[in-house]
């Protein structure tokens, strides 16, 4: 075998390292463009599946192109709150990233709003969702009627949870479940929706079926829906109101 | 160009030198990726494109890496490639990309790329290399292939999302998916069939005692 100096290995491996950090940086930079575009569009895409738009994607040449007139075209208004309900002048909801709003103490927390009006001049107010399943972070949109209190329809997504256990809150039979949820009682107090296990959900307004064999997807998503909703829950009754 | 001696290298990780099933190499994807059949083609293929190229860049260079840090270099080469597939599939595959996340990401461990490159690549000409690694990869996604297809097909009742079993009526006579197929260790039962049956075939490959 040939030997080689020590010179000749430090050499080596600077000029490797150079050339490899070059050409990943390069590669990085040039594609950046592409790959924010993808998770803008797949954030509105999401926003626009929890109120039951999303139908015909799969079939569109051209994805983002297709994405983005329906959002244009429905998504009609978007604002920010705080946590008393009020509403916040000159910010914009899109770029706002709840993970690092719900980091903030929550007087300080900047809370998005989307609201799609229907073909008959309805309005679904659209909130976003985040939380945390087994492995990773669990997130989603929910919907609502102009009543402020019935689920108009939801979307949920996951990163790491368990494929046909966990994973399975982003399949349609799970979501389909939480239209016509109410999240308030009857006396106006805040109950969220619940994910429970068995048929409790059956007939529960207030409750959905969990997934059998994701008991902490579940859970995790339980939490996610009253800890986010619950920061709405003031500007819901105001709008109410 | 395509010698049988080339064709070899090509077709013999298909079947007599299968990474999985006769190297036992890059079992641990094997048991994670192979839940729905689509996962696993792409795995395949990243893992084919990652290989090939690695072998041809490790080949090229075989002359001028030191031994003392070959392993470093081999890495380094393994984890440039595995970063650019994430980062393009990133881009233009955005949906695939969703579901593979981490699993691009640990193609840099799975053992078949060290084992080739080590064992192949640092001592044989670019062409063969790249042949090499077309043919190992292409016996890795084989039996990814064929492992994710009865887990799909049993454990979800579907075969490329598609619902077999729904369509054919199964569940009205009170069949139910197996959930434990969707389970990694079913993953290791399923290889260890391919290996008995591959194995009752062919008796070279039983081990003397």
């Amino acid at each position: 075998m040939k030997s080689y100096s020590n010179k000749y290995i430090f050499i080596f491996s600077t000029v490797m390292v150079i050339i490899v950090a070059t050409l990943l940086t390069f590669v990085s930079e040039s594609l950046q463009p592409y790959q924010e575009k993808n998770v803008e569009v797949e954030k509105k895409l999401d926003i626009l599946r929890s109120v039951g738009l999303s139908g015909g994607v799969d079939k569109a040449k051209n994805k983002n192109q297709f994405v983005e007139e329906k959002y244009a075209g429905n998504i009609t208004k978007s604002l920010v709150i705080n946590i008393n309900g009020e509403v916040q002048k000159g910010l914009e909801a899109f770029p706002i990233n709840l993970k690092e709003e719900l980091r903030k103490a929550p007087e300080e927390r900047k809370l998005p709003v989307f609201i799609y009006t229907t073909p008959e001049g309805k309005e679904i107010t659209i909130v976003p969702l985040q939380g945390k399943g087994l492995w990773g972070p669990i997130w989603g949109y929910i919907s609502f009627q102009p009543d402020m209190s019935t689920v108009y329809g939801a979307t949920f997504s996951d990163a790491k949870e368990t494929p046909g256990l966990g994973a399975e809150i982003a399949q349609d039979f799970f979501q389909e479940q939480f239209k016509g949820k109410t999240i308030f009682d009857a006396s106006d107090k805040f109950t969220s929706i619940q994910v429970l296990k068995g048929s409790a959900g059956k007939g529960n307004p207030h409750a959905v079926d969990a997934i059998s064999g994701g008991t902490i997807t579940s859970k995790g998503l339980e939490a996610m829906l009253s800890d986010c909703l619950g920061n709405y829950e003031k500007y819901f009754k105001l709008k109410k109101e | 160009m395509f010698s049988s001696k080339n064709l070899k290298l090509l077709r013999d990780p298909l079947g007599d030198s299968n990474p999985i099933t006769v190297q036992v190499l890059g079992i641990c994807s094997a048991l994670a990726v192979t839940v729905k059949l689509e996962n696993s083609v792409v795995m395949a293929i990243s893992v084919m494109a990652v290989l090939a190229v690695s072998n041809v860049v490790i080949s090229l260079m075989r002359n001028y890496i030191p031994p003392r840090i070959r392993i470093i270099v081999e890495l380094v080469v393994i984890s440039t490639m595995v970063i650019l597939v994430d980062e393009i599939l990133q881009a233009y595959a955005y949906d695939v990309s969703k579901q593979l996340s981490v699993f691009v990401g640990l193609i840099i461990t799975n053992c078949i790329l060290m084992g080739r490159l080590e064992a192949f690549a640092l001592g044989n000409k670019p062409w063969p290399a790249f042949l090499d690694g077309i043919g190992n990869a292409a016996g890795y996604g084989i039996i990814l292939i064929i492992v994710a297809f009865f887990r799909e097909l049993l454990g979800s009742g579907t075969i490329w999302g598609y619902p077999v079993f729904e369509k054919l009526g199964l569940y009205k006579t009170g069949y139910l998916n197996n959930g434990m197929m969707i389970l990694p260790p079913m993953a290791l039962v399923t290889v260890g069939i391919i290996i008995w049956v591959q194995r009752s075939r062919n008796k070279n490959l039983i081990e003397s005692k």
